[in-house]
């Protein structure tokens, strides 16, 4: 038999229906919905008179509007509205809802994993582009459109083309300091922020088989910053021995079953794949972006680049876009840009070993003076899980302000922002104009560096930390 | 979904490059929740000053652009986040065709949700359009069914869609009614599973 990739598997075994000059019909295995791209589609149901074919296949939480200081007054009335409609739609239609009593609610793509309700093999969808992040499971997951979440919910079902495969391969063992998040923004810095168009990428290597199941979350999740439609690793031990246990994953025999229906799931030895891209590790340092998409970024001993360093017209149109809104000079280095705020949050970076490795830098030392720092959990679950390690009082003893869970400054549609012409160091996935508040500068980084930057004032090498505090 | 056909009209050129779909409708708006009046939120960041009136500078408010139904864009257009809230602006703002190297793939695939058709074309050949419309008044006709546009100054050119998305925008189909007639086959496969 012809040796097959992940992905062509869970392709082949979700066709409902296929012929020439359409795309397939494809099986959907679970769809998250979130309060801000559903409304329209509940909506779409009641004016049609449909139903939700498959409830129990489906699940809700709110995450982008949620206050982060106080759950129990929304201010905000329009953000209040959107959650009620949540709740209203999942009670009519018989979707189960962590709502914000909820002590599962928490970011929808920190939450399916923690509930084992992602799996590898599954087909998952949500009105997210960050849908990419339960891909680290071996399902594949991708983001749609209110239209599609309206299909899915009618027929359980979406019409789909088959997706172009890529490796992405990232060879040898990881340097010191770097992490998870470097790997991804050091591949989309090298390979360009849409190498990924019109691909389902498969994360292969040494370097992402010694990865936890959290940090392949990290890489996973930013699949859609490099344009790609969803991001996969091959199942392996760490997958079953993380999902062991949690609430939706079956237990005892028919666990064993699954393990073994799981492991045939990995691309076979010898499968072809459409493009195939390489990164080596050593080449990994702890990254910075300096502009406004993912893919502009450095190690953290690079500068900023020229217009004149482009590879073609797009790329300088790009630059010089970047330089004007995030207000630098080419040639400045990245230690000797400041930052005014500190953003550890996202479903990118907020789960429980990514504040473990921010509170390991926080601990014992003070945040810069004039620096605003944040931590906001991703799930009330890892809030809890941190409290129990003393990690909020870590925090709040440096100077942070210790959150509660939701996307908060990720895209700041909640209360939380960063004012016009201040600069950010986010733990999360998006640098764009605009995104953490109106005029506000972004700069890309791990938790790590996020904590190192807060603590220093502006970006520093972690390796180097105790040196540049004590000068 | 209001059908596609022919459609003439007055073009808007946005020579930038990776114009995500943060800029196109920024979050703040994305709190309704019905799926009209976006149009007045497109390019919000953009398009208006700090005190609310029109950015000049930006290029949907140049006078060349009034009324522009033809959005002649740059590379991956519409990346980011998958809020449909992006092709809703566009649509209710009058556009009904973009032009671009390349699309994001959730923002093209919502397109032909909402009765906007996106055209993939070569670099250099947008790059022409651009030429032609950045200073004046730049009228396109695109013919869905035989897949080719003109300018009627000598510009012509065919382009590539998919039989299957090309169908719907003709005839303005709702995908849900035609998934329904495989409910059979839907039924079939869970009872398989």
């Amino acid at each position: 038999m012809k040796p097959k990739t992940i992905i062509e598997k869970i392709w082949e075994s979700h066709k409902v229906h296929s012929e020439e000059g359409k795309p397939d019909l494809m099986y959907v295995d679970l769809q998250m919905v979130h309060e801000v791209t559903s409304p329209q589609a509940f909506e779409g149901l009641r004016l049609a008179g449909r139903k939700v074919r498959r409830p129990d296949l489906t699940f809700a939480t709110m995450d982008h509007n949620v206050p982060t200081e106080n759950r129990s007054s929304i201010t905000d009335a329009v953000s209040k509205k959107q959650m009620e409609t949540l709740t209203e739609n999942c009670k009519e239609f018989g979707v189960e809802v962590a709502d914000l009593n909820s002590p599962n609610n928490g970011i929808v793509h920190i939450i399916g994993p923690e509930l084992g309700l992602t799996q590898p093999g599954k087909i998952i969808v949500c009105g997210d582009s960050h849908t990419s992040t339960h891909g680290a499971f071996g399902a594949l997951a991708f983001g749609i459109g209110t239209s599609e979440v309206e299909h899915t919910l009618a027929t359980q079902t979406l019409w789909q083309s088959p997706p172009k495969t890529m490796e992405v391969r990232v060879n040898g063992r990881l340097n010191p300091g770097a992490t998870a998040k470097d790997i991804i923004l050091a591949v989309i810095a090298k390979h360009g922020v849409d190498f990924g168009t019109g691909h389902v990428l498969e994360y292969t290597g040494e370097a992402i088989r010694g990865l936890t199941m959290e940090e392949r979350m990290t890489i996973c999740n930013m699949s859609i910053e490099a344009g790609a439609r969803a991001g996969l690793i091959s199942p392996d031990q760490v997958t079953f021995d993380y999902l062991e246990g949690r609430k939706h994953v079956p237990e005892g025999e028919d666990y064993e079953k699954k393990v073994e229906e799981w492991k045939a799931l990995a691309t076979d030895k010898g499968a072809e794949y459409d493009a195939v891209v390489a990164i080596d590790s050593e080449e990994i340092e702890p990254m910075v972006t300096w502009g406004t998409n993912p893919s502009q970024g450095v190690g953290i001993h690079g500068r900023v680049p020229s217009p004149d360093d482009a590879k073609n017209n797009a790329e300088r149109k790009a630059i010089e876009q970047s330089l004007e809104y995030m207000d630098l000079e080419p040639g400045t280095k990245m230690t000797d840009i400041h930052i005014q705020h500190v953003f550890l949050g996202s479903c990118t970076n907020a789960r429980i070993s990514d504040l473990r490795a921010a509170a390991k830098v926080a601990e014992g030392r003070k945040v810069a003076d004039g620096v605003r720092a944040m931590v906001v959990p991703g799930s009330q679950q890892v809030k809890l899980q941190a409290e129990e390690e003393g990690l909020d009082k870590i925090f709040k003893d440096a100077g942070f302000d210790w959150r509660q869970s939701g996307c908060s400054m990720c895209l700041s549609m909640n209360p939380d922002f960063v004012p016009e012409g201040e600069r950010c160091a986010s733990t999360s996935n998006r640098n764009f104009e605009g995104r953490q508040g109106k005029g506000a500068r972004t700069h890309l980084v791990s938790p790590a560096m996020a904590a190192a930057a807060a603590i220093a004032g502006r970006f520093v090498d972690i390796r180097y930390l105790e040196e540049v505090i004590t000068n | 979904m209001e059908p596609i056909v022919t459609h003439t009209g007055n073009t808007a050129v946005l020579p930038r490059v990776n114009v995500d779909t943060d800029q196109i409708i920024p979050k703040q708006f994305l709190k309704r929740v019905e799926r009209t009046g976006f149009g007045q939120f497109l390019f919000f960041d953009w398009r208006f000053l700090a005190d609310g009136r029109d950015n000049p500078e930006f290029e949907l408010n140049q006078p060349q652009a009034a009324g522009a139904t033809i959005l002649i864009a740059d590379h991956n257009f519409g990346s980011g986040s998958s809020r449909e809230h992006a092709p809703w602006a566009l649509q209710d703002y009058g556009f009904r065709v973009i032009i671009a190297p390349s699309f994001a793939d959730i923002f093209y695939n919502n397109c032909f949700k909402n009765g906007i058709l996106p055209i993939r074309l070569e670099e250099e050949k947008v790059y022409k359009l651009m030429e032609n419309g950045k200073d004046k008044k730049y009228e396109i006709t695109v013919d869905l069914p035989k897949q080719t546009m003109t300018d009627g100054e000598g510009f012509e050119e065919t382009f590539a869609i998919d039989e299957y998305y090309k169908e719907m925008l003709i005839n303005g189909w709702d995908e849900i009614s035609i998934t329904l007639q495989y409910e059979d086959k839907i039924d079939q496969f869970e009872k398989n599973a």
